[in-house]
């Protein structure tokens, strides 16, 4: 049922001073499948997440070792253009942080960055990617407005089109839906079904209920380690671990 | 008898309770009614000049001529304009730079090692600042002016606009600090995942965002510079006259009142003039805090 990986970790360890965050994380993850990463708080969720397109660059107290393969390539490699890499990544955080620009400028912000500067492009694609997160309806007529002046869930959506402006193969999501209301979320949660498509999505969650309705393969992390993972029916149907069954009969505490 | 000691101490609780809220209250009103208290003074003691001289012409002439009638303002403002607006220059960009450095590229031990040592540099009284100009930077701006064959004694504006913007430095970037520092990682985590390059996402993303807190530093680091007295007046020369040039004396206000308040006082309207002097320093100085203000909110509801 799952066919080809898209991204390979081997033996990725992380510190952050003398913690060990994560622990001897080793799994591939499936290409153009919605993968889950389930698991208690605190337990490197966020940091495994940002370890796959190297935003831990951004914590100098950060020491990763290990490999992380995506096409070949060593992400973790010091020496490689993470710049170009990162593009292939669209990366939606917990809550939203629009840029401090316009609606419209947030969706041609990172086209512009890789030198794409006719107008008509931009609002094609703009209206493109909105229409995508079905945004379109809802901003068409104030697309100079400030970004911030959307509801919070309409900023979540336009996130979400603002990462897949720059064309990326991979969608990385940190709980996308944790700070939105029951109907923002179903909305988000809607439009990652769709995207599996044609997307790659990796998405961290605690929200067990939607995990099951959304995954086709599940990690679940625990302290730091990847205790189980396989296809979302091994996991949910027929869990080997004990934490893992533990946590998805909602006994774990 | 207990009952009593009981309602005693009810009364005495709620009599400290009023007493209490009505001292913060006077402090409060105290704070609030303090700048109309200045202004209204300083109105009142310049009246006198306005009666004999139009506003455009005191601001506007140059003649100082205190013993003959004739106050003329303008070598002055000019002067003080002059000062603070190189000290703007000279202090603006560095603290920048350095805020951007301190939050973004260097280590946190950096940033640690650093603060301690920008209040220091802001605790310093400003006589010091002084005599350090005197010792340091007169000499240097008068072998500077050589090379641009000018011949000055190095007591200049520039002399008094570099000594005022270190003097500033501390203030600005302990703002900026903070603005940066504030600014949430995730919006870095979301311009570098769109494939911006580190200084691409501080100059575009970071510092839109900074922007309005950058604006209310270099505000306050202006109303500092316009209204700094001592440390400016052992450096500029203080010499009546427009300059023409960077490497000339000049005289800004605030000199201007802290040299001669209290000699010549019998000179008709001598004290007068200063009281305007000091007039004009306070509108300019509360014009930039609220125009810098204005600007913050302005831009705020536009991000
Ligand atoms: N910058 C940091 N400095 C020190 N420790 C950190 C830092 N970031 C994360 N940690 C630690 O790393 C561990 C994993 O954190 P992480 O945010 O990845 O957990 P998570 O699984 O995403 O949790 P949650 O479900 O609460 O979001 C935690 O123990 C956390 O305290
Ligand atoms: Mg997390």
């Amino acid at each position: 049922m799952i066919n080809g990986s898209i991204i390979n970790i081997e033996g990725l360890n992380l510190h952050i001073g003398n913690k060990h965050i994560l622990k001897d994380i080793n799994v591939k993850i499936p290409e153009k499948k919605l993968t889950v990463i389930l698991g208690p708080s605190g337990c490197g969720k966020t940091t495994l997440l940002k370890s796959l397109n190297r935003l831990t660059d951004l914590y100098p107290e950060v020491k990763t070792q290990g490999k992380i393969f995506n096409g070949g390539i060593d992400i973790l490699n010091p020496k490689i253009e993470i710049t170009e890499l990162r593009k292939k990544m669209g990366l939606l955080a917990q809550s939203p942080y629009p840029l401090p620009m316009s609606i419209y400028d947030n969706i041609t912000y990172g086209l512009r960055i890789s030198g794409r500067r006719k107008k008509r492009y931009l609002s094609k694609r703009v209206e493109y990617y909105l229409r995508q997160v079905s945004l379109w309806e809802e901003v068409k007529d104030r697309l100079k407005d400030p970004a911030s002046a959307l509801s919070i869930g309409q900023q979540q959506r336009l996130c979400l089109a603002r990462g897949l402006s720059v064309d990326p193969d991979i969608i990385l999501a940190d709980e996308p839906t944790s700070a939105l209301d029951p109907v923002s979320s179903r909305e988000i949660e809607e439009l990652f079904l769709k995207l599996k498509q044609r997307y790659t999505i990796v998405m961290v969650t605690h929200i067990l209920r939607q995990a099951r309705r959304v995954a086709d393969y599940v990690i679940f992390m625990y302290l730091g380690e990847i205790v189980e993972h396989g296809t979302a029916e091994q996991i949910f149907e027929n869990p080997q671990n004990q934490i893992t069954k533990a946590y998805i009969k909602g006994t774990y505490s | 008898m207990r009952s009593f000691s009981i309602l005693n101490f009810k009364v005495r609780r709620t009599l400290r309770e009023n007493l209490s809220a009505f001292w913060m209250k006077c402090c409060y009103l105290l704070i609030l009614a303090m700048p109309f208290i200045l202004l209204i003074g300083l109105l009142l003691k310049s009246s006198l000049l306005f009666g004999e001289h139009s506003l455009m012409e005191l601001i506007f002439s140059s003649e100082w001529k205190p013993l003959s009638g004739k106050f003329g303002f303008f070598p002055f403002i000019i002067s003080s304009l002059w000062v603070t607006f190189i000290s703007i220059a000279i202090a603006a960009p560095v603290c920048l730079l350095t805020a951007i450095y301190l939050t973004q590229y260097a280590k946190r031990f950096v940033l640690k090692i650093m603060q301690p040592v920008i209040d220091i540099l802001a605790g310093i009284p400003s006589v010091i600042y002084g005599v350090w100009g005197i010792i340091i930077i007169v000499p240097f701006v008068s072998k500077v002016a050589g090379w641009f064959n000018v011949s000055s004694s190095g007591y200049s504006i520039l002399t008094g606009a570099i000594v005022l913007a270190v003097m500033i430095i501390p203030f600005v970037l302990n703002i900026l600090i903070e603005v940066y520092k504030t600014i949430p990682i995730e919006l870095s985590e979301a311009s570098l995942s769109l494939g911006a390059t580190k200084w691409e996402t501080i100059k575009k993303v970071l510092t839109r965002k900074a922007y309005p807190g950058i604006i209310s530093s270099f505000g306050l680091g202006v109303s500092r510079a316009f209204g700094e007295t001592i440390a400016v007046l052992m450096v500029v020369g203080n010499v009546v006259q427009i300059p023409s040039g960077i490497f000339q004396a000049g005289y800004p206000l605030p000199a201007l009142i802290a040299n001669n308040y209290g000699e010549m006082l019998s000179i008709p309207l001598y004290d007068s003039a200063l009281m305007f002097a000091a007039l004009i320093l306070f509108v300019v100085v509360t014009f930039f805090n609220m125009g810098s203000r204005y600007i913050i909110m302005h831009y705020e509801k536009k991000i």
